[in-house]
């Protein structure tokens, strides 16, 4: 988890330091606390002091093999092992195998009487003893300001834990001194004024009925520390900060596309879907079908083999598994295959900090590639909205960081701006896509549209959303001069459509029937006309015949005639005579 | 010094005896530890001071144990010893414990409880 920026780097080499293991903690403070120094931890009761020092020594002698030593002012040995074995540690184990001595120092202020001078010098060697038994590098005490409640004489006390501090320096132990917060100061006794190379201060704050532990680095000398106030949680694994800087914007892209698991919302998505590793929010009023796009996707994904995570603050996993079956989609499967991951409770349950380090948890446990948090709106009920929208940027980050698709999905109340989310995410998400209701003609139909879709062509169209017994489909809303029609108004207006394009076929048979009649009529009488012509024809050329036959006989009768009068023979030789074919076949 | 000084071998009478006696007893047994750390000025000190009070007021009933936590650490942590040099009253009961090197006779005597009037009680 520790993860150096190049100037925390520089600062590490300034100052040598020891890593506390503890989640976020190294990362804000560039490597740990000061080796071989005294940190104090200051803060109200409950705030977290001596678990924050007992992780601290636990993950020390279990991960950086530097034995601790806890000095308990407040709680025995057996009351300490059983708090931290609630955060899984076995703290009986390892004083059993030497890695840490517990100490428990009992100061009881009826027992003891004061004459003359005294120091601290039992405390001095009871710790040195300790330190030799484990050959500790670490060492913790908690709280040492109890020695105020047992001890009446203020000037020893403070002279000896001057010398305390000094003596634990000289020994190059790390060491953690826990201290109860104080009226206007940091500590009751003014601790901070002997340790002075780090102090760190944590806050346990309730507003609105839901707690917020926070962590400040007051002090740290020597090193550039982050300043923030930082949010830290306690659960089952412990004591992890959550630095809101500490992921920036330089997260690698993805180029590959995956599918919504709408076909056609793909097609409305450049054709290919959302990009991988992208924040997709969708928007919507209630019942507008927002869960069942996230079910689709996550049905797309798990189709593809990939695993999902399913925050839910409103749904429990089964209601979810049902309702998604009505729409054809059996998450259940997926479920069984252990590729789907629920995980339901209340926005109300926990604070916004505990919200994200659950999400944190069990997407680094799970290692999902599609989340899915539904709705986002929620969280605001668990802080405020400056709140959640911190989380949620920081949320969005880690989950870029990995390259998990993140999509959420947004409530929208009626009677607020329609583009707009509460938590205010809109600017941050890479692709919105909105389902709104259209109310027209006493119906409501869903309709859907993307506002915006960064690195991608995206169609500018509203689609008309239809959730079917086959999941989820969009079609084409009606455009026409009456406006946008959905829903039963788009089927009436397409049967009018259809009706209208009847009467427009009908009309066109109509009128090709009635060319086609003309046309025949019209051959008809090019027929009519043709035979006509080809009697007339005929006609005249029988008369032609008719006429050269008659000529003919006339000339034959004139040869015969001339030829019976023997006059002019050298006149008409027959054979000269151009005029006629008949002739000449007459004459031949 | 490092020696345990044993005055006296007689047993401790019980508890209701020692409460019917209203205070220090005329023959019940006076256990006491001082803790000390070395040898130094205020440990001598103190364990000079505690020989005068028990001979003062205790003749022949007192045993006085002195541990040495530089030599027996581990044994601080038996009587929860915080401050050196701290003298516990073993016996009798209840057990008490005072700070510093008991110069201050009569603040001694009253956090051993020989002066009954004074103390808290």
């Amino acid at each position: 988890m520790a993860k150096a920026t190049p100037k925390q780097i520089s600062a590490n080499r300034s100052l040598p330091k020891a890593l506390t293991g503890i989640q976020g903690l190294d990362e804000i403070t560039g490597g740990g606390f000061p080796r071989g120094r005294p940190t104090l931890i200051c803060g109200s009761a409950g705030a977290g002091k001596t678990l924050l020092a007992m992780e601290f020594l636990i993950r020390g002698a279990t991960t950086y093999k530097e034995p601790g030593v806890f000095m308990a002012f407040e709680e025995t040995e057996a009351e300490l092992a059983q708090n931290v074995r609630s955060l899984g540690f076995d703290l009986e184990q390892l004083v059993k195998e030497k890695k840490v001595a517990v100490d428990y120092v009992r100061i009881e202020r009826a027992e003891i009487d004061e004459t003359g001078d005294y120091d601290l010098e039992g405390l001095f060697i009871r710790i040195g003893a300790a330190i030799d038994a484990v050959k500790a590098k670490r060492v913790v005490l908690d709280t040492i300001e109890n020695l105020f409640s047992g001890l009446q004489n203020q000037g020893i006390l403070r002279a000896e834990l001057r010398r305390l501090f000094r003596w634990l320096k000289d020994k190059g132990v790390t060491a953690v001194i826990t201290a109860e917060r104080g009226e206007g100061a940091l500590t009751r006794q003014g601790l901070e004024e002997y340790v002075s190379d780090c102090v760190i201060l944590l806050d346990h704050r309730v507003t609105d009925q839901v707690s917020t532990r926070r962590l400040r680095i007051v002090k740290y000398r020597g090193t550039a520390h982050g300043t923030n106030e930082y949010p830290f949680l306690i659960d089952e694994d412990g004591f992890s900060v959550l630095p809101v800087t500490s992921l920036g914007l330089q997260h690698k892209v993805s180029d590959e596309r995956i599918s919504s698991g709408v076909p056609r919302l793909d097609t409305m998505l450049g054709g290919q879907g959302f990009y991988r590793g992208s924040t997709i929010l969708i928007s919507g009023t209630a019942g507008t079908g927002k869960t069942s796009l996230a079910a689709h996707l996550i049905d797309a994904a798990c189709r593809r083999g990939e695993r999902c995570l399913y925050f839910s603050f409103e749904e429990s996993p089964a209601q979810m598994i049902r309702n998604m079956r009505s729409i054809g989609l059996n998450l259940d499967t997926w479920s069984r295959k252990k590729l789907l991951q629920f995980h339901s409770s209340r926005a109300t349950f926990y604070g916004l900090e505990m919200h994200l380090a659950i999400i944190h948890k069990v997407v680094r446990d799970f290692q999902p590639q599609v989340v899915v948090i539904d709705p986002v709106g929620s969280l605001i009920q668990a802080g405020n909205k400056q709140d959640a929208h911190t989380m949620l940027i920081r949320l969005m980050d880690f989950l870029k960081a990995q390259q998990i698709t993140a999509f959420l999905t947004n409530l929208i109340s009626g009677g607020t701006a329609l583009e707009r989310t509460d938590v205010e995410i809109s600017s941050i998400v890479d692709t919105w896509l909105f389902v709104r209701d259209i109310e027209l003609n006493g119906e409501r139909n869903r309709a859907l549209y993307v506002l915006k879709s960064r690195g991608m062509a995206h169609s500018n169209q509203l689609r008309e959303f239809l959730l079917t017994d086959k999941g989820v489909d969009l079609m084409d809303v009606y455009v026409g001069p009456e406006g946008v029609l959905t829903g039963s108004s788009r089927l009436s207006q397409e049967v009018r459509e259809k009706a209208a394009a009847l009467v427009r076929q009908e009309d066109a048979d109509r009128k090709e029937r009635e060319r086609n009649r003309k046309r025949e009529a019209l051959e008809a009488r090019i027929e009519a006309l043709r035979k006509e012509f080809e009697a007339d024809e005929e006609e005249a050329k029988r008369s032609i015949a008719e006429d050269s036959d008659r000529e003919r006989l006339i000339a034959e009768n004139r040869d015969a005639m001339a030829r019976s009068r023997r006059a002019d023979r050298d006149k008409y030789p027959a054979v000269k005579r151009p005029r006629s074919r008949n002739e000449k076949v007459s004459k031949s | 010094m490092k020696k345990s000084v044993k005055v006296s071998k007689q047993r401790p009478r019980s508890l209701q005896e020692i409460a019917e006696k209203e205070g220090p007893g005329t023959s019940e047994m006076w256990d006491l530890r001082l803790y000390v750390a070395g040898q130094s000025p205020r440990s001598l000190a103190a364990f000079a001071n505690l020989k005068k009070i028990c001979e003062d007021h205790l003749p022949g009933r007192y045993n006085i144990e002195v541990v040495d936590l530089i030599k027996h650490p581990q044994l601080a942590a038996g009587d929860q010893i915080l401050a050196i040099p701290t003298l516990v009253r073993k016996l009798p009961q209840p057990l008490r414990k005072i700070v510093g090197d008991l110069r201050d006779t009569e603040r001694a005597l009253v956090g051993l409880q020989l002066r009954p009037t004074e103390s808290s009680e």
